[in-house]
């Protein structure tokens, strides 16, 4: 009886288990009330994945309003793999979250801090589960405004400005997405993503859905930090307390890489986005471009943070690349990609919690030497970064692979030399730290011991998960590839 | 503000009058014009016109910050509830139908509960920022 209404309690789990825990005074029970959340979450997106890996879609009405009149939640091989990723991404990261932030934020704080984090959780979760656009947009900004407030919660008085930054750009993405949906209803006067999509065939083109695609495009492109739409992402990610970076990167970019699939792909028709508007070449060029010039900010970058977050706005130009090649392959790869970047990033973040926990910052010259007094959070750091390099035997060796396959199969030469460059681009930057970590002596009066296991063991856990992706890879690409099909097949 | 007669009179008059408006427009929701948000926002409006006048701290007197924090939780909880309990009689999320032996009634009742927390929520929520803002002590 409850396996019917698995795709409802995916969402609504962490909206109850929210407000409790801002009742809840003290931060151990908030914290362990969140954790209980997302493992019940885990479980719950395992089991959909496994309902729906066989090519059938879960469809439930919420309210007992059937589609398309009601709000319909709809599960199919895309979201359910993107469920998945946010769920364990979610639970990993509070593993990580329970020491880390009752170091990084302030005791009467804590409780608000999880009762945002469960809040992003729903939002995020929602708009991968919700085939109704306009509830897409609910759960947009109920991640989005519980998202800046987990930001501005960071030690660093900066954070509140880049917080406010975020708050700024997201606000103006998410309007940009209001508008694109608005228009879309004004032509079809439905909001379900299918319905819409039957609709949107029917009529064909003209100057107001050529307008909502712009509009939600721009709008996405701002959520997803799109080159050159991404000047709020490095600031937000340094900024943040280490287990909300860890969340974020890993989870609210590749959220919105789905939407950008779910409209480009499935509400329009690939045939019109990518045939009669010309956005193939131009998220390619874009991407190209991102690709190159942020690894390129990378290097120069004194904060390893911050580093990571320009590598992040290269990383979503990898997935765009994907998408903009408009084939079975391209999909597949990018899909691929958001996967296993949130493996690494996650692995990369969670290490330099672990720093930041015990040296109190992740400044390049602080980590001078780190390799010895910190061997294994050091040593998980170099696996994520391998991953990130993309060298054979990691996870994303497997992405970069199917990436370049599938550039070649269209023939776009370029775009090959773009992901090599932007994996030699990778190699620096990361080498920057390396040798910082293992080939300078440590200063004489450093005494920084290992992190404590209950942060090393959320840290291992995914980068000894990069390297079992990057050997059995049956899961990770066979999802992809599913999925791939599905929003490939569904525009025929 | 306290000072001026005019403002305190009146708004010792118009504020009881906001407040009964605000839970007309409430529980009138499911008729006419109204609902669970529009009314939290003008329940909230009459105690910060109150604060305007009297100082912040008369707030304090009604709405302590954790009776603040408990009713925002309690909207949202209500709301939330009330989907658990047609999932626990048998139906969809949020389908009112199970909420009563007759579907017609359970329809109004679940409406009614659920827009009464968005009520509250809002309504909290709205006090809370206003007192975040204006209690704040310039550094």
């Amino acid at each position: 009886m409850i396996r019917e209404h698995l795709p409802v309690l995916q969402v609504v789990l962490s909206l109850v288990a929210a407000p409790l825990c801002l009742l809840l005074t003290r931060a151990v029970w908030a914290w362990l009330l969140a954790f209980i959340v997302s493992v019940a979450a885990l479980l719950i997106s395992i089991v959909l994945l496994r309902e729906v890996y066989t090519g059938e879609v879960i469809s439930y009405a919420i309210g007992g309003w059937a589609a398309p009149w009601g709000i319909e939640y709809r599960v199919d091989a895309v979201n359910a793999f993107i469920l998945i990723i946010v769920t364990a991404i979610s639970v990993v990261a509070l593993m990580f979250a329970k020491t880390s932030v009752a170091q990084e934020v302030a005791g009467d704080k804590q409780g608000l801090f999880y009762t945002a984090w469960l809040l992003c959780l729903t939002g995020l979760l929602g708009i991968a589960v919700t085939g109704d656009a306009f509830n897409l947009f609910v759960f947009l900004e109920i991640s989005s405004l519980s998202s800046y407030v987990l930001i501005g919660l960071g030690q660093d008085r900066r954070a509140l400005t880049a917080s406010f930054q975020y708050l700024v750009m997201g606000t103006i993405g998410a309007t940009f997405i209001l508008i694109g949906i608005g228009l879309l209803y004004m032509v079809t006067g439905t909001l379900n993503m299918m319905d819409l999509a039957a609709r949107l065939a029917v009529l064909g083109d003209s100057r107001t859905v050529q307008t909502a695609l712009a509009f939600l495009t721009v709008g996405i492109g701002l959520k997803l930090a799109l080159f050159p739409l991404h000047l709020w992402l490095p600031n937000a990610y340094t900024y943040a307390p280490s287990a909300v970076t860890v969340f974020m990167a890993a989870t609210a970019t590749k959220v919105a890489v789905y939407m950008l699939l779910r409209f480009l792909f499935q509400v329009f028709d690939a045939s019109f986005t990518f045939g009669a508007m010309p956005l193939g070449g131009f998220l390619a060029v874009l991407a190209a471009v991102g690709i190159l010039s942020t690894s390129t900010v990378s290097i120069f970058q004194d904060n390893v943070k911050r580093m990571l977050a320009y590598s992040s706005v290269a990383q979503v130009g990898y997935m765009v690349l994907g998408i903009s090649l408009v084939s079975s392959a391209g999909l597949t790869a990018a899909l691929l990609h958001l996967f296993n970047h949130a493996l690494m990033k996650g692995t990369l973040f969670l290490a330099l919690g672990c720093v930041a926990y015990r040296l109190g910052s992740v400044r390049l010259g602080a980590i001078a030497g780190l390799g010895q007094r910190m061997p294994w959070t050091m040593a998980a750091f170099l696996v994520g970064a391998l991953s990130l390099i993309g060298i054979p035997l990691t996870a994303g060796f497997v992405s970069k692979w199917y990436l370049i396959l599938a550039a070649v199969e269209r023939g776009w030469w370029p775009l090959v030399v773009v992901i090599v460059a932007g994996s030699l681009l990778a190699i620096i930057y990361v080498w920057r730290v390396v040798e910082m970590a293992y080939l300078r002596p440590p200063p004489e009066k450093l005494s920084v011991t290992e992190a404590p296991l209950s942060l090393l063991l959320p840290t291992w856990l995914l980068a000894g998960a990069n390297v079992y992706f990057g050997i059995d890879t049956q899961f990770s690409v066979g999802m992809a590839r599913q999925a791939a099909a599905l929003l490939i097949g569904s525009s025929g | 503000m306290k000072d001026n007669v005019v403002l305190r009179v009146v708004t010792k008059i118009i504020v009881p009058v906001i407040l009964v408006f605000s839970l007309y427009v409430q529980f009138h929701g499911d008729y006419g014009p109204g609902g669970g948000f529009q009314a939290g926002v003008i329940f909230a409006a009459g105690f910060i016109l109150y604060a305007l006048v009297f100082g912040v701290e008369a707030i304090d007197r009604v709405f302590s910050a954790a009776t603040l924090r408990i009713m925002t939780a309690l909207g949202l909880l209500l709301f939330a509830g009330v989907g658990f309990w047609s999932l626990i009689g048998g139906e969809r999320y949020l389908d009112y139908d199970a909420l009563a032996q007759e579907p017609l009634v359970g329809q109004h009742l679940g409406i009614f509960l659920v827009e009464l927390g968005v009520g509250i929520t809002v309504a909290a929520v709205m006090i809370t920022v206003f007192v975040a803002f204006a209690g704040r002590t310039p550094d």
